[in-house]
């Protein structure tokens, strides 16, 4: 509408804006709602990323900058002082002759107050008019690297790695391994009442945990795998609904003549699957293995009760939620842990980002 | 779904090709025998376990002295105060963040399938990566965000002269803190409302164009009806993830529930039933009554599907 009711004052304008033509306010027009659109998109997503910012600037702090930055600076600084004749002197921003100067402040007054400048800490003090509360400090950037090597040590971070990425591995071969078959078994094989069959797979996604948990969780006691990673492996040995889903679909839109072509070169079921079947779905299996991987990092309820009063077995999830009560008036160690316990997943998911969201798609759109 | 091979390639004899048929099958079930298994023993075992459970006085700490004791857990189910508190609690969060988990989602997607934003790959990445952020670290950081002196959201609030809320020690503040927290939780929801967003046929937005059809009527009358599908799945996912609600109240609580009994979730209650007084009897009758109110909701959601979730295709598999 806008651009119609301009080009109509065009005639009016003369030659010199010869290009304010109905087709350059056009493209003025669309310049202007990429820009405004994308702008929005940005705010929205810095409003929604903003707690990392928060996470990565605080564990850069200590105790003292956390305190203070309650209503101060935001980065992890500290007051900038001026070494003066044997004593450390604040700087502070001070207006003189008109002109903003960083000045080390030597005696202090509520109507007057002295200054050293530390470009000149040899001339006459300078004395200022006014109450010296009023003024800003400077502040130098000042990260505390060393929280990180505290919390390291603090909860045993090498150990907790070590449990989590064991409990991951094992169970991503499991996971694999299991999914694998049964989605092969769901796409190439006649199997009587298979969508049945497949239908009751995909109903146990409703299926609320804690109705099996409690047998489960005696069964496991009873045999003795309680306090152990058994319980938190073995059960991925057996496939799951989400993972059979995504690789079946995968499976069935390759096509069949390879696998016929294989046969008739004499090749078996097992065969089939792993020359002919694998090597065509490295997409699909890097994103279950890394939706495993993620779930495994993920996951604490199972963890917290199979390995409740083994310290030495857990896992990060449950190892740093306890350190969480322990250090809770200590924020920037608390966030210094949650950057640790969340930097592998976030780093494999950049890596993989395109094969773990097309998978994420398959499962939710196909359904 | 593609039917199933009946023959094997090449000329085989009647009798020869019904014994193909039969090791072909064979071979099926060896490969299904996973599932199979797990079903059974991780599935239907433990179901069946826990409804017997579910009529006796189980206690883990004390095996010998089990005994049926009728239906005195579900006569206790009427009387437990704290089961009353859970399930108020359960269904009023529910409440709340269900319309959120299902609007925003699809808000999000509309945002980001707009023509008129540039480097899409790199929004939509970065508006998924807080789904892989473990449950522990993100509870961390929102945490430190909400704190109600240092946190940054009062910080903010501060600065255009509002005084936040201790948002995490208020049990009246603490359910929008909840519902903030679970932003982070929307990844996956959008992810696909996104992608079935980018399916529609642009031909039948040209036509309504053709009709004089405003961006809005286009959004309501075209988009809605295709994506509905997903809006389906994904409340579907909603309404079950709401009813296990478990690891943010708990880890925020401590385990306790507090503040008052506002993070009482009906989960934190089996939980505490279970694994903190082990009376798993007790503990089964509650996850009983979980599954049939699991089962009555999705019921329901699948019944009311047939009259707003539009297949295009015709087919639901």
């Amino acid at each position: 509408m806008a651009a119609t009711s301009r080009s109509a004052q065009v005639p009016r304008l003369g030659g010199s804006f010869a290009n304010t033509s109905p087709h350059y306010l056009k493209q003025l027009r669309r310049t202007g709602s990429y820009a405004l659109v994308t702008l929005f998109a940005s705010m929205v997503l810095v409003a929604y990323l903003m707690p990392f910012a928060y996470m990565i600037v605080t564990s850069f702090k200590d105790r003292n900058q956390i305190v203070a930055s309650a209503r101060g600076p935001i980065l992890p600084v500290d007051p900038a002082t001026f070494e003066f004749e044997g004593r450390q002197l604040e700087l502070l921003k001070v207006e003189i002759d008109g002109e903003m100067r960083h000045m080390a402040i030597l005696t202090k007054g509520r109507q007057s107050s002295t200054f050293v400048d530390p470009e000149d800490p040899s001339a006459e003090p300078i004395v200022w008019q006014g109450a010296w509360r009023t003024l800003q400090p400077v502040y130098t950037f000042s990260p505390r690297w060393d929280n990180f090597a505290e919390v390291w040590t603090r909860i045993k971070f090498p150990r907790l790695l070590f449990n989590t990425a064991f409990i991951a591995v094992m169970g991503m071969i499991g996971t694999l391994l299991s999914c694998i078959m049964v989605a092969y078994a769901f796409a190439r094989f006649p199997i009587p009442h298979k969508n049945t069959l497949f239908m009751i797979l995909i109903a146990t996604i409703i299926l609320p945990r804690q109705v099996l948990l409690v047998p489960t969780y005696a069964f496991f006691d009873a045999i003795g795998w309680t306090g152990t990673w058994l319980p938190l492996i073995v059960p991925h040995f057996f496939a799951n609904a989400f993972n059979v889903f995504l690789l079946r679909q995968y499976f069935l839109q390759l096509p069949r003549e390879l696998d016929e072509a294989a046969m008739i070169d004499g090749a078996g079921p097992v065969k089939i699957l792993t020359s002919v079947i694998i090597p065509q779905s490295w997409p699909v299996i890097i994103a279950v293995a890394l939706f495993h991987i993620v779930f495994a990092w993920n996951d604490y309820f199972e963890p917290l009760i199979y390995t409740l009063g083994e310290p030495a077995l857990q896992p990060l999830s449950v190892g740093i939620q306890q350190f969480n009560f322990v250090y809770s008036q200590q924020p920037h160690l608390i966030q210094a842990t949650a950057l640790l316990g969340m930097v592998i997943p976030v780093v494999l998911f950049f890596f993989g980002q395109r094969f773990f969201m097309r998978g994420v798609i398959v499962t939710g759109v196909d359904k | 779904m593609t039917t199933d091979r009946a023959t094997a390639p090449g000329a085989v004899s009647g009798r020869q090709e019904h014994s193909l048929q039969r090791e072909q099958r064979l071979w099926g079930w060896i490969f299904l025998s996973p599932w199979v298994v797990g079903f059974l023993a991780f599935t239907i075992l433990p179901i069946l376990a826990s409804l017997v459970f579910s009529f006796t006085n189980f206690q883990l700490t004390d095996r010998e002295a089990v005994r049926f004791v009728g239906l005195q857990n579900y006569a206790r189910l009427l009387t437990d105060p704290t089961l009353k508190v859970a399930l108020g609690v359960t269904f009023k969060f529910a409440a709340m963040a269900l319309p959120l988990s299902i609007g925003l989602p699809v808000l999000l997607a509309a945002l980001l399938n707009s023509k008129y934003l540039l480097n899409k790959r790199l929004f939509r990445t970065l508006f998924y990566m807080p789904y892989v952020v473990p449950v522990v670290s993100a509870i961390f950081i929102w945490g430190g965000v909400l704190n109600s002196d240092s946190g940054w959201l009062n910080r903010l609030l501060r600065s255009i002269g509002v005084q936040g809320p201790a948002w995490l020690d208020s049990p009246v503040y603490i359910y929008p803190a909840l519902l903030i927290i679970g932003l982070w939780g929307l990844g996956n929801a959008y992810l696909i409302t996104l992608a079935s967003m980018q399916t529609v046929p642009t031909a039948f937005y040209e036509a309504a164009r053709v009709d004089g059809a405003s961006g809005l009527r286009r959004f309501w009358h075209i988009t809605l009806p295709m994506i509905s599908p997903v809006i389906f799945y994904n409340t579907v996912l909603s309404v079950i993830g709401l009813l296990r609600y478990f690891e943010i109240p708990f880890i925020l609580s401590n385990g306790l529930g507090t503040p008052g009994d506002s993070q009482m979730f009906f989960n934190l209650h089996f939980y505490r039933v279970a694994f903190v007084f082990f009376d798993m009897g007790y503990a089964s009758t509650l996850a009983w009554l979980m599954f049939v109110i699991t089962l009555v909701f999705t019921g329901i959601l699948f019944w009311s599907s047939r009259y707003w979730v539009y297949y295009a295709s015709g087919d639901r598999s």
